[in-house]
């Protein structure tokens, strides 16, 4: 720290300076066709993701009918309200290539990663949410924002690297605190002054930074790239520190949501579950809303679903494997009653986006959410006969109320999609028969 | 409390293995022999560690700073589990932008309390001569002070100084003297010399050619595994003045710091991790099946098998083996009603009746209900948990095509678990893995999913006969004292121990020096506070093996640098 100054401590101060400006909300923010501010910046298109453990029974979730107007079996009824809003991507397969199956693993690191992982110790590197994020996030409050409405805080899909899953907000109290909380700053108030403390404390995280190279200099290879990763996450958060010094533009579609006090209790019933998805779903609405951030992750369930309902012994994932099959309706009744309560889950979270008027569209308009499972038929762990989602038009570039046959192809073909219409610069997604360079065109506008 | 005096005799053969050893130095040999047993394999030492602070050790340290009023609602990120232990995970846990920003938002929060008026008077040993403003003497005795502990050794001139230049410019910039402190408090919370436990090294004086932490490692190395905290002002000054580099002074702080309440801290921090109990954080139980089980319930759970775990084997110092068939243990008012016993006031001391089929801590609510369903119990969840958990063994995952609907399907051959699960035996994909864990887990069906206590379900007798390598048993007191007679369970416990006290994995070169271990271990009563103190006063504990950078350029974090390998090669220590 030997070249340490006041001139550098008062970095960041001298450039920030207390501004008090009136700021009228008004439509008028927005061109005249509603896809632009009126200053001519585009509204962004931002990206989620959505996850729901355990697969479904195919015979009562994949719709007989492609394209247009598909029809909705028993177990995605619910759709009928969102229907036009979003995808139905089915029979798309999780490739093992010579690996283990790793149960309720090996799926979803295989669609989000791209590669089959030889071991669970074999954590899957970047996801693509993280890939997105380095994309488009880098001027949002957030990164990327990621909440589990299990209320268990390892339930995450989503991986920054090898050794960093990402942490996920896992009750509704604390991931409105994380939004809006005291450091949330209002676009639309209608006065803006920057945060003096925030100014002294950006200058703090140069002398931070020197630690970390004082420290780089005698530590081995692989612990210096993990301080390389502490480098850069001490560089977002400088550039978080920034834009709080900066007069957020105004933002017509970014209400903030009234005030939580009071958390949803612990616990894995459906009800609970049900209750902390549905505040964590509108949370993440208004933050992409209010641009807080451009990438999302919010997981129903995890992996080894194992949500319960009161009075029956089995959770969800102990049922897709002790349940018999009903021979009448050829399938396993009480794991469809909890798929179904995870499909309630993806309508709501669709319908929380499209609730939010932004232009003259919808907030869902101009967002890619994906959805996808860890298995086709988890009582058998299967990886193929899988089911995706898509929601949104992700601002026009993609279409929506279709049911497309993946004929057997990668599920990577969906993250690939994804990457291409978030502007990430890939030739091709995943590895070995998880590989693809195709979208999935049928979708794609 | 007194503990792990070593007799004369053993002091004699410790005093001759020295005099090997400094012939072994004088002739230039670079093997270290362990002073007893008649060992004399090569001790490597272990190769530093960065390890990432958990939550319990930033609370710990943070408390015993600041004093346990100081109340830190503390989110990080949970470490990933490694090699049986999630202690393993924090030495290659990363600092992504999220657990940064968890990092962050805490620290703002305890910098704000420590200086904030309620506590101010007594956190902060000297007070402005003016509130409203900077004032460098006041910050420097601060910061300098409490920057000693929290960086685990003494600020240079330069950390300092700009420290206080940080909390001038916050007292300017926000009106007010502690609101600069806090600023500068938050840097040091943020800063690497605090989240993360690194080892530093340094040429070893008297093994030419060989490596030895420095003073300042090996005092957070010894309170990390002893206390799970920082190292203390006493702790820090025995590595200021160079004690701990020596024999001597290390049998002095290791006695010290065993005799420490703070060793219960721990003791309990190892044991939390190693019985997995992470899972208390989140469990569940139906209510309307198993309505005795409460939120109090579960959180009691944890604590009484902590509390036996603490009595048992530091108040006592007794055997770890007994704590697998001890009836003796401790219950609270929540806790009686499951177990049945007469109602209690707080937490009281209780012994099982004979009777109970209660023996040792796997017969406590606290493994019976975390290996189970929320609904109903699991012979395999409890004996997977006995595999891997307390004899280091691993069971293969399950084969992914396997249907388990006989578990369900109504059958009136199927009258208990042991029916239903024998399914697993009958079908050779499962049959191999089954066979490890079913004879282990049927006999816990002795107890619900909620660790009731029950000799029938559903109305039919439950047959708890078992087998654990070739030892039968007919009920929970006979897989007892199979489980403490079986030799995997001190190894195993030594291996984790090693490996929660080093910071890694063991490997297949610290074979020959966990066997020695274990037959120590065994020759001293399988006594705790006696395994740690011959862990932490072997040179296993006290040598590094450097690391060297993979490439021959280092680059700077963030950016692409040119200094070599070599030219790094002393700054192993500072």
């Amino acid at each position: 720290m030997s070249n340490w100054s006041r001139r550098r401590v008062l970095r960041g101060i001298v450039n920030g300076g207390v501004v008090s400006v009136g700021l009228p909300l008004l439509n008028c923010f927005l061109n005249d066709n509603g896809t632009a501010h009126a200053d001519g910046r585009p509204l962004p298109v931002r990206f989620g993701t959505w996850f729901w453990g355990c697969g479904m029974s195919a015979k009562v979730f994949v719709p007989t009918k492609f394209g247009t107007n598909y029809d909705l079996p028993e177990e995605i009824k619910a759709f009928k309200p969102i229907q036009q809003h979003m995808n139905m991507l089915t029979n798309y397969t999780a490739f093992l290539d010579g690996n283990e199956n790793l149960c309720h693993f090996s799926g979803w690191v295989a669609t989000r990663a791209g590669h089959a992982p030889k071991s669970r110790e074999d954590r899957p590197g970047e996801t693509i949410d993280i890939t997105i994020a380095n994309q488009i996030g880098r001027t949002s409050r957030f990164k990327t924002l990621t909440a589990t409405a299990t209320g268990e805080p390892r339930t995450t899909v989503s991986y920054e690297g090898v050794n960093s899953p990402t942490m996920p907000e896992y009750t509704a109290l604390h991931l409105y605190q994380r939004i809006f909380g005291s450091e949330f700053q209002d676009p639309n108030a209608p006065t803006f002054t920057p945060s003096p403390a925030v100014m002294v404390r950006k200058s703090v995280l140069s002398g931070v930074m020197d630690d970390v190279k004082k420290l780089n200099r005698r530590v081995g290879a692989e612990d210096r790239a993990r301080l390389d990763q502490y480098f850069t996450s001490l560089r977002h958060l400088e550039q978080q520190f920034d834009q709080q010094l900066q007069r957020p533009d105004p933002i017509a579609a970014c209400k903030a949501p009234p005030v939580i006090k009071d958390d949803v209790p612990a616990g894995r019933d459906f009800e609970l579950v049900a209750r902390r998805h549905k505040i964590m779903s509108e949370l993440m609405a208004m933050a992409v809303a209010c641009d807080q951030t451009r990438v999302f992750n919010l997981a129903y369930s995890a992996p080894f679903a194992d949500t319960v309902r009161a009075g029956y012994e089995k959770p969800h994932h102990s049922a897709t494997h002790e349940e018999g099959i009903d021979e009448e309706r050829g399938y396993q009744p009480e794991v469809s009653w909890f798929t179904r309560r995870a499909m309630d889950g993806w309508v709501e979270l669709v319908q929380a986006f499209a609730n939010v008027k932004e232009g003259d569209g919808t907030l869902l308009d101009n967002c890619f959410i994906m959805g996808n499972s860890d298995h086709g038929l988890a009582r058998i762990h299967s990886l193929d006969g899988m089911a995706m989602f898509t929601a949104g038009r992700a601002g026009g570039q993609l279409k929506t109320g279709l049911h497309i046959d993946g004929a057997g192809s990668p599920t990577t073909r969906l993250s690939y999609t994804a990457l291409r219409l978030m502007g990430v610069n890939a030739n091709s997604f995943g590895s070995k028969s998880n590989a693809t360079s195709k979208e999935i065109s049928e979708i794609v506008a | 409390m007194q503990v792990g005096k070593r007799v004369g005799p053993k002091r004699k053969i410790w005093l001759l293995s020295g005099a090997v050893v400094g012939i072994a130095a004088v002739l230039g040999l670079v093997v270290h022999f362990l002073p007893s047993s008649g060992y004399s394999g090569e001790i490597r030492g272990t190769e530093p560690k960065m390890r990432l602070m958990s939550k319990e050790q930033y609370i710990n340290t943070l408390t015993h700073i600041f004093g346990s009023n100081l109340r830190i609602d503390a989110r990080f990120a949970p470490m990933s589990r490694k090699d049986g232990l999630l202690a393993n995970g924090a030495a290659v846990a990363n600092l992504d932008a999220g657990k940064l920003d968890q990092f962050r938002r805490t620290a703002t929060l305890v910098a704000s309390a420590v200086t904030g008026p309620e506590y101010r008077d007594f956190l902060i040993p000297c007070q402005p001569k003016d509130e409203k403003a900077a004032d460098a003497a006041c910050a420097s005795q601060f910061l300098s002070s409490v920057g000693r502990l929290l960086y685990r050794r003494p600020l240079t001139d330069e950390q300092t100084n700009v420290l206080v230049q940080v909390a001038g410019v916050g007292a300017e910039r926000l009106g007010g003297f502690y609101s600069g402190l806090a600023i500068a408090l938050e840097g040091m919370l943020i800063s690497p010399d605090f989240l993360f436990i690194s080892d530093s090294y340094e040429p070893d004086p008297d093994n030419k050619g060989r490596f030895r932490y420095d003073a300042y490692s090996m005092a957070q190395r010894f309170s990390f595994l002893l206390w799970n905290a920082g190292p203390d002002d006493a702790l820090l000054k025995a590595a200021e003045s160079g004690e701990i580099q020596t024999r001597k002074g290390r049998e002095r702080v290791v006695d010290m710091m065993l005799a420490s309440p703070r060793f219960e801290v721990g003791t309990r921090a190892f044991f939390d991790d190693l019985l997995d109990f992470e899972v208390f954080d989140t469990l569940f139980k139906d209510p309307q099946i198993y309505p005795s089980i409460t939120g109090a319930t579960i959180v009691d759970a944890r604590e009484q098998t902590l509390r036996t775990i603490v009595n048992h084997l530091v108040t006592q110092k007794k055997s770890y083996l007994d704590l697998y068939t001890t009836r003796e243990t401790f219950i609270s008012p929540a806790l009686a009603v499951v177990y049945g016993a007469p109602a209690v006031q707080g937490w009281t001391a209780y012994e099982f009746p004979e009777d109970s089929g209660r023996a040792g801590i796997l017969t406590h609510l606290s493994f019976l209900t975390s290996h189970a369903h929320p609904g109903r119990s699991s012979p395999t969840r409890r004996g997977k948990a006995v595999r891997e958990l307390l004899l280091c063994q691993t069971v293969p995952n399950a084969p992914p095509n396997v249907d388990f609907s006989a578990l369900n399907n109504p059958n009136p051959a199927h009258r208990t678990q042991r029916d239903r699960v024998k399914a697993h035996l009958e079908n050779p994909v499962c049959a191999g893995c089954h066979k490890i864990m079913d004879p282990i887990g049927l006999t816990m069906e002795l107890f619900d999913g909620a660790g009731v206590y029950r000799t029938s379900e559903r109305g039919n007798p439950i047959d708890a006969s078992g087998d654990l390598d070739g030892t039968a048993f007919k009920d929970t007191v006979g897989l007892a004292q199979a489980l403490h007679d079986n030799p995997a369970l001190p190894s195993c416990f030594v291996r984790r121990m090693y490996s929660y006290a080093t910071g890694g994995p063991t490997t297949h070169d610290d074979g020959p020096y966990l066997d020695y271990l274990n037959k120590t271990f065994g020759e001293e009563g399988y006594r705790l506070p006696e395994l740690l103190r011959t862990i932490v006063l072997s040179p296993a504990f006290s040598q590094a093996i450097p690391t060297e950078p993979a490439g021959d350029e280092i680059s700077e974090p963030g950016k692409a640098g040119n200094l070599t390998a070599n030219a790094l090669q002393h700054e192993g220590s500072r």
